[in-house]
């Protein structure tokens, strides 16, 4: 055994000391080479818009290379103050937050200004494993219940600005957690019961007017097609309208012509459908599906249940961004402001799913080295 | 967290079910991708047709653009109805610097009120900013030039031309051409109808009136196309195809300005009509109806004050007068009802009768009277017509009955529309005892055949009619539908490009003619007609005196008034409206006439026929025929005149 490993490190590579994820590190960065060349094209073809962005995807990779040089191990030993801190942050955010879009996200502390909310997107999942990874797995019904809480407060406080997209985000990573973690088939189903009696005090106590018309919206965009239902519809125009093989790059019409709102965020998937059709889609989908099957292989091989937990609902998370997006701006789903991840144009989110990946690949590159 | 506990972890149970639950998610993955998959493919293969099809209506618009209306013109090639550019000044504001400031500027420089400023800036705020908006209409030639020469300094202002209709000859022609007008609310629901509001999408005015309404389908032409593409604001981004307009076809008239203009000055300062006609087609040569009114008025869209003005005019100068009005056609029937008699056999070129003033029904009481207080004494069929005898007429009327009189002249087109090229036709009355029963509900009385014998009672006519009912008779019953189009020019564009002008002339179907049972008839009566004017003495002899080409006619003078027994006509003590009508009817050369002409004016303060309608026809045949010199080969005197009875009247009608 410790021969085998002593094999193992002398073989280490140049990038499992930079403790980089070559498989990993290919996914994202043509992820991201995509977004490139899509921003372009849905930004009106300026290049202004790429160099942002590709600023961005310099500082992001930066962020994930430094975080992949951090044993994740650390990481345990910060949980519970950083997130105390966190939980501190978005409860002043409510207080003193920057409203923009009629939402208040932003907190400005004089020399930058920056989303809580992103951060905690990091700090939960990481909370929560440390928090069920005390003992041993499977969890049981008491952890699960007091890490509901966990993840509930910060959930609820970041709806409350309000930031539908990113609380869902929020809340999925802890569930995913807790579910990896092996959350007894019995709970689940209480619990999915449960949130289902949930949706129709959120419907009539929670959700603010807008939100309500958005899923208004999303059950009939044709009603209202030139108001609320604009945006699903000239979205449905410009993915249907691509075919199996697409309008071409900078020949999408509906992207080209600005009938398509938010081409460069949030509606890019429907750029990219409009100029690269159905082909495209599933070339996209399988870059995706790898980017998260290396993602899982990382969290299975990993070595501690600290570490695999916080790597499968990373994993997943980011995945829950590409159904949530995708299925959003193709009619599955009412329209929540979620990026579809590394390619749209964005730097905050771009920023913290990249932290994200340098955890991963800290994970998979250290888990050898410091036992 | 502390006391930290301690847990003994079974690591490898732990990866088996870490192992197993991460399968379970990655099963899950995999089922929400194909999901995600599934839907985007129903998307893009499935519905890929109804998504293209919205995608290009989303991008792709139709400009329509208007053909150029066609042009009119007169029988010798005068331009009677333009396509004008009028100059509008236009502002597009995203490429104005400094809106405010450069408004200001061009305002002082071309005069441009402070209210149409303010109309401009309210228009500018509804509209996107990428489009032109109106800052002055209308521009002088004045302000074009001089915002031409300092255009440089105002970028996104430009001068735009829009072509509009124009009438160079204004008032002179309106009747007969009529005018454009916008197309407004009713005229969008008729194109509707007529399935052509897709063909009038980018057209701005419709023909209202006269020759531009009655041909408003070859004047207008075919749509043509400008297929952009346009983003979401509607800004055109370039063009993709472009269909172009066909122009409208050019018409010919058969009209002549110049006699037109003659018709207008010998009509001057009188309310009446002149049509002036060739009998040998039925095109109409002059058709003028005084007072006029000037069509370019409704062009640009008439004021209020303005139209109101022409409405409430007591000369109805909105009426056309040659078809609109009906006449009494007075003694100008006589010819007529002489061919009735003949034809009827109820006279003879030779049955004469006793004129001692006035004519008795046997056993009533009533007393018709001749013109001429004292009578004509003893008249025959050309005296009757050359002095114009009642007392002959009044016996030949009550001799043939209301029904045969009425069956041959509505033979003639009395009583119903001649069939001109222009709308608004009236079809005058020729009084029938079935007339009188459905109008009035009444039996039909033997004194009104006798006034329908001298062109009163109810019948009446309109100028047009009476030179529609000439011709036939000048043709010896063949007839002709009178008309305005003479030929249309049509540009043709062949599928290699090239364009030529392929001229069309218009044949019109003649009516069945009317045919005698006696062709000698005919000449008979058109002699008459040449005596009536050649004869001195005779009642239209003064005013063509000394005329080079051959002229025959009739005159007739018209009551408006009734006028009670045994009381006297006396044009200074009746009032305007009340007063006498004056008629006239003419054709020339005698053989092979060229030229009908009927005139008729209104309410005349002294004097018949003879004395203020045949003067009119004097001016416009004296312009026709010009320095022609054409005298009849026939005889002047082919009925002898008894000496005794030749006696000449001053003042003769």
């Amino acid at each position: 055994m410790r021969r085998n490993r002593q094999e193992q490190q002398k073989n280490h590579s140049i990038a499992q000391r930079l403790h980089i994820d070559i498989p990993l590190l290919l996914g994202i960065l043509s992820l991201l080479a995509l977004g490139l060349f899509l921003v372009y094209s849905a930004g009106g073809q300026e290049t202004a818009v790429v160099y942002r962005k590709a600023r961005s995807i310099g500082v992001a990779l930066v962020g994930m290379f430094v975080v992949a040089q951090i044993p994740p191990l650390v990481y345990r030993k910060w949980a519970v103050p950083v997130f105390v801190l966190g939980l501190l942050l978005l409860i002043s955010v409510l207080i003193f937050g920057h409203v923009g879009k009629g939402a208040q996200r932003w907190l400005d502390l004089g020399f930058i200004k920056f989303q809580p909310s992103e951060i905690m997107k990091l700090i939960v999942p990481i909370m929560i494993a440390w928090f069920v990874s005390q003992e041993n797995l499977p969890v049981k019904i008491s952890t699960v219940i007091l890490a509901f809480i966990l993840v509930l407060l910060p959930t609820l406080l970041i709806a409350k600005q309000p930031d539908l997209g990113t609380s869902l985000l929020i809340a999925s990573s802890g569930i995913f957690v807790i579910f990896l973690a092996g959350a007894s088939w019995r709970l689940i189903v209480v619990c999915l019961g449960l949130a289902s009696a949930f949706a129709p005090i959120l419907w009539f106590f929670l959700m603010k007017e807008y939100q309500k018309q958005r899923v208004l919206t999303f059950l009939n965009p044709e009603k209202d097609p030139l108001g609320s239902g604009y945006h699903i519809i000239q979205s449905k125009i410009a993915i249907g309208s691509g075919g199996i093989d697409g309008k071409g790059w900078l020949q999408g019409t509906q992207s080209q012509l600005e009938f398509l709102p938010e081409r460069h965020t949030d509606f890019i998937f429907s750029v990219f459908s409009e100029e690269f059709g159905l082909i495209g889609v599933a070339a996209l989908l399988g870059v995706y599906l790898f980017v998260v099957m290396r993602g899982l292989w990382i969290a299975v091989n990993a070595q501690h249940a600290f570490t695999k937990l916080l790597a499968g609902s990373l994993t997943l998370t980011f995945f829950v961004y590409v159904f949530v997006n995708i299925g959003m701006v193709s009619g599955l789903l009412p329209v929540v402001g979620v990026p579809l991840p590394l390619v749209s144009y964005g730097g905050t989110s771009m920023v913290t799913l990249m932290v994200g990946f340098g955890i991963l690949m800290a994970i998979s590159t250290h888990r050898r080295i410091h036992v | 967290m502390s006391p930290r506990r301690i847990v003994i972890r079974n690591r490898s149970a732990e990866a088996n079910l870490f192992a197993r639950r991460t399968f379970i998610a990655f099963i899950g993955v995999v089922l929400v991708v194909l999901i995600l998959f599934a839907n985007i493919y129903n998307l893009q293969v499935e519905s890929f047709e109804k998504y293209q099809t919205r995608s290009n209506s989303n991008r792709i618009k139709l400009l329509p653009v208007a053909p150029n209306r066609g042009l009119i013109y007169d029988r010798n090639g005068v331009l009677l109805a333009d396509n004008k550019p009028v100059y509008s000044l236009e502002v597009i504001a995203e490429d104005v610097d400094d809106i405010k400031a450069s408004i200001a500027q061009v305002s002082l420089l071309l005069n441009i009120s402070a209210d149409r400023q303010r109309k401009f800036f309210k228009s500018m705020k509804r509209k996107r900013r990428f489009k032109p908006v109106e800052l002055h209409s209308r521009l002088s030639d004045q302000q074009v030039a001089l915002f031409s020469v300092n255009q440089h300094k105002y970028p996104g202002i430009f001068v735009n031309a829009r072509l509009k209709r124009y009438y160079p000859f204004a008032d002179l022609t309106t009747h007969t051409l009529g005018y454009v007008a916008r197309i407004n609310r009713k005229d969008l629901n008729k194109l509707e109808q007529a399935d052509q509001s897709e063909n009038y999408a980018a057209t701005y005015a419709i023909g209202r009136l006269g020759i531009e309404r009655y041909y408003e389908n070859m004047l207008h032409g075919t749509i043509g196309h400008q297929e952009v593409e346009v983003n979401n604001q509607g800004r055109v981004i370039r063009t993709l195809n472009y269909t172009p307009p066909i122009p409208g076809k050019d018409l010919t008239l058969t009209l002549d300005i110049e006699l037109q203009m003659i018709a207008k000055r010998a009509l001057s300062g009188k309310r009446g009509a002149v049509v002036a006609m060739d009998p040998r087609t039925g095109g109409i040569l002059a058709m003028y109806s005084n007072p006029s009114y000037d069509g370019n008025l409704f062009v640009h869209g008439i004021s209020t004050k303005n139209y109101k003005k022409l409405l409430e005019s007591k000369d109805l100068p909105l009426i056309n007068r040659s078809v609109q009005s009906g006449y009494p056609p007075a003694s100008t029937v006589k010819p007529f009802l002489a061919l009735t008699g003949l034809e009827e056999n109820v006279i003879t070129p030779s049955t004469t009768i006793n004129d001692p003033g006035w004519y008795q029904l046997a056993g009533l009481p009533n007393k018709y009277r001749d013109w001429k207080p004292w009578g004509h004494g003893i008249v025959n069929l050309n005296k009757a017509i050359e002095q114009s005898c009642n007392i002959y007429f009044y016996d030949l009327a009550f001799k043939l009955g209301i029904t045969k009189i009425s069956n041959m002249m509505q033979r003639f087109g009395f009583g119903e529309r001649t069939g001109l090229d222009i709308h608004g036709e009236s079809k005058g009355i020729m009084p029938s005892i079935a007339w009188k029963r459905a109008r009035y509900n009444e039996p039909w009385y033997t004194g009104e055949t006798l006034s329908v014998g001298i062109g009163q009672s109810f019948w009446t006519v309109t100028p047009l009619q009476l030179t529609q009912a000439l011709t036939t008779l000048v043709n010896h019953g063949e007839r002709k539908i009178p008309h305005l189009l003479k030929a249309n020019t049509e540009l043709i564009i062949e599928s290699n490009g090239n364009t030529y002008h392929q001229i069309t002339p218009i044949n019109y179907e003649p009516p069945a003619p009317l045919v005698l049972k006696q062709e000698k008839n005919w000449d008979l009566v058109l002699n008459a007609m040449h005596n009536t004017v050649q004869k001195f003495g005779a009642t239209a002899y003064k005013p063509f005196k000394g005329t080079t080409y051959d002229v025959s006619g009739k005159t007739g003078s018209a009551q408006v008034a009734r006028i009670k027994q045994d009381e006297k006509y006396d044009a200074k003590t009746t009032s305007e409206n009340k007063r006498d009508n004056a008629m006239f009817i003419a054709f020339a050369p005698f053989d092979n006439p060229e030229i009908v002409i009927a005139v008729a004016i209104e309410n005349v303060a002294k004097g018949g026929g003879a004395t203020n309608a045949a003067p009119v026809a004097r001016q416009i045949m004296d312009q026709y025929f010009g320095d022609r010199v054409i005298t009849s080969q026939a005889s002047t005197m082919t009925y002898q005149i008894p000496a005794a009875i030749a006696m000449l009247p001053q003042e003769a009608d």
